[in-house]
């Protein structure tokens, strides 16, 4: 990654233009074509540093259901649990942590009540109780990244 | 904003992102059987109702060098969550700042924050000055740090052109 590749990621994360060519619109401060953005861009998605380019949806406004929810898995279970729990595709991202608490994942959903089914399901299935902790206020949703 | 089955279907036609060439709307269009006008229109007007947060680039915090990840929580009296909250979330080193239900006995903790850092010394130091700053020291407060990430696909909305167009 060079400085170029760092002024990508850092102007990039937010208000790309929604025109007819939108990368030749925002090259130009970059110091670059539209062709050599692109090709830095995909270079980019290829060595994993974007997960990809489009679009952070809010879930509840487009009607969905999002929540995160918490497991106490036993450690010998772990990979079992968590390989049942990834196979949901509504399971958005899953993390272990360093608490009793072990297991954290969020579950974006397209509607509300599918959240209660892949609880009941996830549970069913791991035999282990979930902790739903959908948010009751947002204060800040940035998750913005300085490269 | 009401969705229609048009907006369903480009939802569904981002779930991988936009197409990376020089015309990314017409592009996604021809996929679906929409118009590059008709797509610039509707992507903007998921933007300016906030259904779209955002739009660009999505980065993999962890391949960007932010290898530690803490959830930062703290059980905090409910009428002076939301101040606290407030205050958290306008600190430039919070990434994510919300309120949840405690889940008694086993979560007492009802503020939840998310930092990143490059390494984990430099997270528990952004920490331990949000605390003194922000007067937290005497709240129950724990760290979660991230051992393992098994999963970072993102959430999939929208319904394939195919149903949207029956």
């Amino acid at each position: 990654m060079d400085d170029i590749d760092r002024a990508i990621i850092n102007t990039l994360q937010g208000g790309f233009p929604i025109c007819d060519q939108p990368f030749a619109a925002i090259a130009e401060p970059l110091g670059l074509t539209g062709t050599q953005l692109l090709a830095r861009i995909k270079r980019l998605r290829e060595d994993g540093i974007l997960t990809r380019f489009g679009p952070l949806w809010h879930a509840e406004k487009m009607g969905g259901g999002l929540t995160l929810t918490a497991m106490k898995v036993p450690e010998d279970r772990f990979d079992e649990v968590a390989e049942i729990v990834n196979s949901f595709p509504e399971v958005a991202h899953n993390y272990a942590r360093e608490h009793a608490l072990n297991m954290w994942f969020v579950l974006a959903t397209e509607s509300p009540e599918r959240i209660g089914e892949v609880l009941a399901e996830i549970e069913a299935r791991t035999g282990l109780p979930t902790h739903d902790m959908p948010k009751i206020e947002e204060f800040y949703v940035g998750l913005r990244f300085e490269a | 904003m009401e969705l229609s089955d048009l907006d369903l279907a480009l939802i569904a036609a981002l779930a991988d992102g936009l197409p990376l060439v020089s015309h990314p709307y017409r592009a996604l269009g021809a996929g679906i059987g929409l118009g590059e006008d008709e797509v610039i229109g509707r992507i903007a007007a998921m933007r300016d109702s906030g259904i779209i947060r955002r739009f660009g680039i999505i980065v993999r915090h962890h391949e960007l060098g932010f290898r530690a990840n803490a959830m930062s929580v703290w059980d905090i009296p409910d009428e002076m969550v939301s101040d606290l909250g407030r205050r958290l979330g306008d600190s430039p080193e919070v990434t994510l700042c919300y309120r949840r239900p405690r889940r008694l006995p086993d979560w007492p903790y009802n503020l939840f924050c998310m930092i990143h850092g490059r390494d984990r010394e430099s997270v528990e130091a952004l920490i331990a000055g949000l605390v003194q700053r922000l007067g937290l020291g005497s709240y129950a407060h724990a760290v979660l740090f991230s051992t393992r990430r098994f999963k970072q696909t993102g959430a999939r909305y929208g319904r394939p052109a195919k149903l949207a167009a029956e």
